[in-house]
């Protein structure tokens, strides 16, 4: 790849007793790009995200984000760096109201801290008053500003996946990780979330990488598209070829048993 | 100046002209009620403090009497020990304001001990997530109240007796109004909304670049430093120290004004403190009135039945506040307050015309 790339998996492999969920994983990301990462059921994606964001930590290989070291950090500390994450089960703040809940993203970039918070000087003030606004510009962006004060609880299913992903924004990262963002959502919903998500890669001008089950979504967006199955990558191209790779087709569909057997069974 | 912070003034101006002008006069005319007053103020820091880490950040503590304990015992030696000096180089014991700096130092120090009590609590606990938590907690209380029991230089078995009569109006509302402060204008910031997403979903909220183990570590400390000073003041109150006053049901006196109250309102913790301070005054007062007395042979006499003595019941509160709890999960369990925040939202995003 000619630019430097910003998310280097190398040779990742995590093993939870005896059983082997990622294997011998490679994957890049250059600066925005868009990449989708398939697999059926179990493949281990959701496993790979936890290995980026340091929920898990890799029995052996390394991870690197703009040529840092990522191994051993904590969760917090890799979103520090500039990875930011949505979750498959929404996982948003329940008892927060929408503003509260990227509001509280803010807190990385944060100048202040308790102390500030008990004095309330005046540049505790001046912060506070222009975290707001931020948050205010973001959830106006998505049309989420009209939920301002709603619990998030009490949002529609869409507005919840939406305000998700804003609240992964205002932490203000250089690669964003969507985990399912499609999930259960009806084929206009589908449509919009393409066109949402092609729209925060230019407006924020970060890359994506995206762990989806919709096909129309992932062939529809992404650049490159990298398949799992049962922790291994066996395949990673254009959607072009991705479609036509038999090994693809065949972790999708399964083997046929015997030749000339009805397709669709 | 910031609204709160002129709040705070304003409260602690006027409990200032209070003590100094009403006090002794309330003392010597209503002591009884004025037993209960204190009382009131120390249960509502306690509740307040232990709501920061039960409520807001949503550690459960069964631990808060053993912090207070520490606050008492660290207090008392403190006071008992270097007192002679500190008076005697402000003016003597009958100056008054030397007492209020003597029980200034004396506070500070038991709130202090009683923090590093809780960064030691809290940084190993922090592993352990609730039950497990509770049980690490109570057991901590537990030890405290055991290696009091067996120190000599603090009583022993025999209690501790405090020299310095010193806690007043002024210093136990004032602390109750400084316990709000923080907690409020703590939780009412970005960074304090720390708190809440810790409670919430501590993955997500490390996902999103929060430091759980900070805010939990703070919570335990700012928790542990108000315990400290309430039992500090506790101390300086009732003159006369036992390990068997920090026990376990000492935590649960708290715990069940935090639950009352509804986890997370501070308001209504406040309400829960003042309510389960009166309330058994109330009903050891009702207890020893005639009625009760014939209330119940009547009902024998009736049913021809004998009953567990009324009194006794009335008297217990450990029954009372089993009731309470059970009727409060049944029927409300967010608490009384649990969700005033929220209504108050609700009813200001309707009047901002939002659809």
């Amino acid at each position: 790849m000619a630019t430097p790339s910003l998310l280097q998996v190398d040779h990742c492999t995590i093993r939870f007793g005896g059983l082997t969920a990622v294997s011998d994983f490679v994957l890049e990301i250059g600066n925005r790009e868009l990449v989708g990462l398939i697999g059926p059921n179990g493949a281990g994606k959701t496993t790979i995200f936890n290995l980026i964001t340091g929920v898990y930590q890799p029995t052996s290989g390394r991870i690197l984000f703009a040529n840092e070291l990522l191994n051993g950090l904590k969760p917090f500390q890799i979103t520090a760096k500039g990875i930011a994450r949505t979750f498959q089960n929404i996982r948003l703040f329940p008892s927060l109201t929408a503003f509260d809940n990227v509001r509280v993203a803010f807190n990385l970039h944060l100048n202040h801290g308790p102390i500030h918070a008990l004095t309330r000087g005046p540049k505790f003030r001046e912060e506070e008053k222009q975290i707001d606004h931020e948050t205010m510009e973001l959830l106006k962006i998505f049309n989420l500003d009209r939920f301002r004060d709603t619990m998030c609880k009490n949002l529609p299913y869409g507005d919840q996946r939406r305000l998700e992903i804003v609240r992964a924004l205002a932490t203000r990262p250089r690669l964003l990780l969507l985990d399912e963002p499609a999930a259960g959502m009806n084929p206009t919903e589908k449509g919009t979330l393409m066109r949402l998500i092609e729209f925060i890669q230019e407006r924020f001008d970060i890359s994506v990488l995206l762990v989806e089950h919709d096909m129309r979504v992932v062939m529809g967006i992404c650049q490159r598209i990298s398949v799992l199955d049962h922790g291994i990558k066996i395949a990673e191209d254009t959607p072009e070829v991705i479609r036509q790779d038999p090994k693809v087709i065949q972790a999708y569909l399964g083997e046929e048993k015997t030749p000339g057997a009805n397709r669709r069974g | 100046m910031s609204k709160a912070r002129l709040l705070l003034g304003i409260s602690l101006a006027a409990l200032l002209v209070f003590s100094l002008f009403g006090e002794s006069l309330v003392i010597t005319r209503y002591a009884y009620y004025y037993d209960i007053f204190i009382n009131i103020g120390i249960n509502i820091i306690l509740a307040v403090s232990l709501n920061l880490v039960n409520g807001y950040t949503g550690q459960f503590s069964l631990g808060h009497a053993g912090f207070m304990a520490v606050g008492a015992y660290a207090a008392a030696s403190w006071s008992n020990h270097l007192d002679p000096f500190i008076l005697n180089l402000l003016g003597g014991p009958q100056n008054g304001l030397a007492t209020n700096i003597a029980l200034l130092l004396s506070m500070s120090f038991g709130g202090l001990l009683a923090a590093i009590a809780g960064i030691a609590v809290g940084i190993p606990s922090l592993r352990l997530k609730g039950d497990y938590l509770a049980i690490v907690t109570l057991g901590f209380g537990e030890i405290i109240r055991t290696a009091i029991l067996n120190t000599d230089f603090l009583g022993a078995a025999r209690g501790l007796r405090v020299t310095g009569n010193y806690t007043n109006f002024f210093w136990t509302f004032g602390t109750a109004a400084v316990a709000i402060y923080v907690v409020l204008s703590m939780v009412n910031s970005t960074f304090g909304r720390g708190f809440l997403t810790v409670r919430d979903d501590e993955i997500a909220a490390e996902a999103m670049g929060i430091n759980s183990t900070r805010y939990k570590v703070l919570a335990f400390v700012v928790g542990a430093l108000f315990a400290g000073m309430a039992g500090a003041l506790f101390g300086h109150f009732t003159l006369f120290l036992t390990p068997e006053g920090f026990n376990f049901f000492k935590s649960v006196d708290v715990v069940v004004m935090v639950i009352l109250g509804g986890m997370g309102s501070t308001t209504g913790v406040i309400v829960a403190a003042i309510l389960l301070t009166i309330l058994p005054e109330l009903l050891r007062a009702l207890a020893h009135t005639d009625f009760i007395a014939t209330s119940q042979t009547a009902i024998e006499a009736v049913l021809k039945i004998h009953l567990p003595p009324l009194q006794g019941l009335l008297e217990n509160r450990l029954i009372l506040y089993s009731v309470l709890l059970i009727t409060m999960m049944l029927t409300r369990p967010q608490g009384l307050f649990g969700d005033l925040a929220g209504a108050r939202r609700r009813v200001k995003s309707a009047s901002h015309g939002h659809s």
